[in-house]
């Protein structure tokens, strides 16, 4: 019998087995709750009347959610923003994020607590020696309308420590590359990297961060200007995201940036992959044998990943083909049954960490690339 | 399929990141080349004194000997580049294969990188006006005139952003090894065939590895090499160029508007200049900054349209080992179909005719790839739109207007061929700011003499000429 990880083959089956029982549970209770007039969310129960089938009816399982036309993102822009709150909800205290927005009118999304929950699910993942209960956090990223700021500050808290934040705004960062005002992106990036030092050398015992990769790069260089390094001020972990997140760009700042994987370095990094609509979805820990890969795992149930072909987004690539990212989130607060994201990547098997698909070699969709400006913060 | 993996300083990285260069007209992949990102260029970067420190160790004459020699093996030997080894008429398939560019052209492009490299010495010379090399080396010196000269160099390595299509502007870096300043390299992704072989020349001819930096990637690592390096020069369109006016740490390359003014006093023997003209906007096929893509006379224009047409317009598509070939692919058809549009757009305007026009199809559409053949178009006046453009294929607008005027609406015009014996308008032309190299009399504007500076003095953009004073230090009393 193989054995794959420190599971048998067939006790990982079996956990497949009983992950996708739960998911096809949480998609029914999902749906019922979405679709039901007294817990459902105005734009939802408007849609019921369009749609062909009776989701309370016809969804029995997580397959069933391809009965739903694709999710357009563009029903995120613009108003009323209480159209998405779940009459389950009401009462409740809304928080409205937002992405994109350089241009017209932002996506949108209402949240209540889902940024809080996301983030307690992913707290389990990240390892106490590394990520010390107590450290205080900095986060050097995207701010303002950006979930990521209370998101990460959450997270610090939730692990009982306190969070510094630089403020950070990505929209102003994406004009001035549009502009070409090169001098001034520098000068903008330094003026957070300098706040960003600041604060890493007030002894304020900040042990963990989530940063860019492009800041993180900064933050060492600015670190090694002054004569030190991530490791002398403090750092022991750091959990960064992006599709600008590649083996090479890992291997790159495991080996250049960090001084090597934890065990010599002392600072644990891991990437992770998100966004407003989904959460965060957690890495398989990444190692220089296997290449630096990274392969990303949905928080399952509440949200799934699927990759699919590029000429039939409800069907499944085989497991190391090519296809595109799809997108499914079930929570209480939002359900998105099938949103087609910007990226491709490769499927990647089940293992026992996360018993359910996840993909690697996250990167932009082909056909949309060149439109797409990534690595900008 | 050759691998070409980054060279950092001398070294070659093992990326896991790799970017496929495809045949122009199959689309099937000749080579891998690795890439970096933005972060290991900018950490490589922190450490560019070292490329100049080791190009320091080496006198002078010893790399202008090396650069001699890494001409001769550049153009002649067999070279190890990249996972392989590469001759002479791989090299020059692969480059064609990849940029569209007929072979003979490649060779062309090759023997001129060649030829400004085996004659490195004499190219400095002329750009520093005879200063002893060792003033540049050293910092400082005397010129013979019992006066201390200084030239500063303004930083260790220059930086480059390499296009994709054109393999003739590899001479514009070529003498900084010479002048002991290491090389950062972003190779064009079509065209990583040059910035390879070159170097691979220069390491085997024994110029120190570590004074080179080869860097593909995407344009994170271009911007890297940018924003770090003190001086960089970059290839692009008119607004690459606009966009980095007046910064002194950069210089831009575009297009280049170069033009023929015919004067008063010839322009009824125009004919007599018609191969010259012609030469000029169809040499390389038309995609040189040095083409010709105007031609201002105030008489007899279309009559001279309708002669250069005559020549160029039945032009068509040739395989690229043809030796007639005078066609580039555009690689990315995308590029094609917008200029073809452009064209369209200036052909619209009253005024302006396309000469050419008999000649059947211009656009030609292939599964990977597009053509565009020669246009010869009039123009009645400098005020039609097309006066002004510049396109990547052969494409000449023949402008009619008075001489008078001519050097007051011509515009930025990096080679200026003036036709005329009249003194009162070459003292003009001479004076005239817009041109920056000038021809005088029927020399074609792709013909460049490289004992001159072109588009800005390298010496100047690398080295700060400046104030030295010595003065002899006393004796301390505590010493006798």
């Amino acid at each position: 019998m193989s054995v794959v990880g420190e599971v048998s083959e067939a006790e990982l089956q079996a956990a497949v087995s009983a992950a996708r029982d739960r998911l096809n549970e949480h998609t029914l209770k999902t749906v019922h709750w979405h679709f039901s007039d007294d817990t459902g969310c105005p734009f939802w129960l408007e849609k019921k009347a369009e749609l062909n089938f009776d989701p309370l009816k016809d969804i029995k399982s997580f397959d069933d959610l391809k009965k739903f036309p694709e999710f357009e993102d563009e029903w995120l822009r613009g108003g009323p923003i209480r159209r998405w709150v779940p009459k389950g909800h009401a009462g409740k205290p809304v928080y409205v994020f937002e992405t994109g927005g350089t241009t017209g009118i932002p996506k949108s999304r209402m949240v209540i607590e889902d940024h809080w929950k996301d983030y307690e699910l992913f707290s389990e993942t990240l390892p106490d020696k590394y990520f010390p209960k107590g450290a205080n956090w900095l986060m050097l990223g995207p701010s303002g309308p950006r979930r990521l700021r209370l998101a990460v500050e959450h997270l610090a808290q939730h692990r009982d420590g306190i969070c510094f934040c630089i403020d950070l705004d990505p929209r102003w960062v994406v004009k001035l590359i549009k502009k070409g005002w090169m001098e001034h992106l520098e000068e903008y990036k330094k003026h957070c990297i300098d706040q960003a030092v600041t604060i890493l050398t007030a002894g304020h015992d900040v042990k963990c961060m989530f940063a860019t990769p492009k800041l993180l790069e900064s933050l060492c260089e600015a670190l090694e200007e002054k004569g030190t390094n991530l490791a002398e001020v403090g750092i022991t972990g750091i959990f960064s995201g992006g599709t600008e997140f590649t083996s090479q760009w890992t291997r790159f700042c495991v080996e250049e940036l960090l001084g090597g994987l934890p065990e010599e370095s002392g600072i644990y990094m891991t990437p992770t992959y998100g966004n407003t609509l989904m959460g965060l979805a957690c890495s398989k820990p990444i190692t220089a044998a296997d290449g630096y890969k990274i392969a990303y795992y949905a928080p399952q149930p509440r949200a799934v990943t699927e990759v699919v072909t590029f000429d039939d987004y409800n069907s499944v690539v085989g497991y190391g083909e090519t296809g595109r990212v799809k997108l499914y989130t079930l929570t209480d607060e939002f359900f998105v049954p099938g949103f087609m994201e910007r990226d491709e990547g490769e499927r990647e098997r089940p293992f026992h960490t996360y018993p359910w698909d996840g993909v690697s070699g996250v990167r932009p969709f082909h056909e949309l690339a060149s439109a797409t400006t990534v690595g900008v913060y | 399929m050759i691998t070409l993996n980054p060279l950092r300083w001398g070294k070659q990285y093992e990326s896991l990141e790799f970017n496929d260069v495809v045949h122009f007209d199959t689309g099937e992949p000749i080579a891998r080349v690795g890439t970096v990102g933005g972060g290991i260029v900018t950490r490589d970067l922190l450490k560019a004194h070292l490329a100049r420190e080791a190009l320091l160790a080496v006198p002078t004459e010893e790399l202008i000997a090396m650069s001699k020699k890494a001409a001769e093996l550049f153009e002649h030997a067999t070279l190890t580049v990249g996972d392989s080894q590469q001759s002479v008429d791989d090299f020059v398939h692969q480059q064609s294969a990849s940029t569209g560019l007929p072979e003979h052209m490649c060779r062309s492009n090759m023997a001129k990188n060649s030829f400004v490299l085996s004659r490195m010495d004499e190219i400095l010379q002329c750009l520093t006006r005879g200063l002893d090399l060792s003033i540049l080396s050293k910092g400082y010196g005397d010129e013979g005139r019992g006066v201390t000269v200084s030239y500063q160099a303004q930083t260790p390595i220059l930086g480059a952003i390499l296009p994709n299509n054109s393999p003739g502007v590899h001479t514009l870096w070529l003498p900084a090894i010479a002048l002991q300043i290491g090389l950062a390299l972003k190779p064009g992704s079509q065209e990583p065939w040059t910035p390879y072989r070159m170097v691979s020349a220069f390491m085997e001819a024994g110029v120190p590895a570590a004074a080179f930096g080869l860097y593909p990637g995407g344009h994170d690592a271009g911007g890297a090499i940018m924003t770090k390096a003190p001086r960089s020069m970059i290839f692009g369109s008119a607004q690459t160029v606009a966009q980095h006016s007046g910064n002194p740490r950069v210089q831009a390359h575009g297009p280049g508007f170069s033009k023929i003014l015919l004067g008063d006093d010839i322009v009824d023997d125009w004919e007599m200049y018609l191969d010259v003209m012609v030469e000029s906007v169809l040499s390389n096929s038309g995609r040189s900054c040095i083409n010709c893509s105007g031609i201002w006379a105030s008489r007899h224009t279309r009559e001279i349209a309708a002669a250069i047409a005559e020549k160029i317009g039945p032009v068509g598509v040739l395989p690229p080992g043809d030796s007639n070939a005078q066609l580039a692919a555009f690689t990315v058809p995308a590029m094609a179909t917008g200029t073809w549009a452009m064209v369209e757009q200036d052909l619209a305007e009253n005024g302006v005719t396309d000469m050419t026009a008999e000649y059947g199809e211009k656009l030609i559409e292939r599964e990977h790839c597009a053509y565009l053949r020669p246009m010869v178009v009039h123009a009645n006046s400098h005020e039609r739109a097309v006066a002004a453009k510049e396109y990547m294929f052969p494409f000449v607008s023949v402008v009619e207007c008075p001489q008078a005027q001519m050097l007051r609406h011509i515009g930025p015009t990096l080679v200026g061929t003036v036709i005329t014996s009249d003194e009162s308008f070459i003292t003009a032309a001479s004076r005239c700011v817009d041109i920056d190299r000038l021809n005088v009399g029927p020399l074609p504007t792709n013909r460049l003499n490289w004992l001159q500076p072109h588009e800005g003095n390298i010496i100047e953009f690398l080295f700060r000429n400046r104030a030295y004073q010595i003065a002899p230090m006393p004796v301390a009393a505590s010493s006798s």
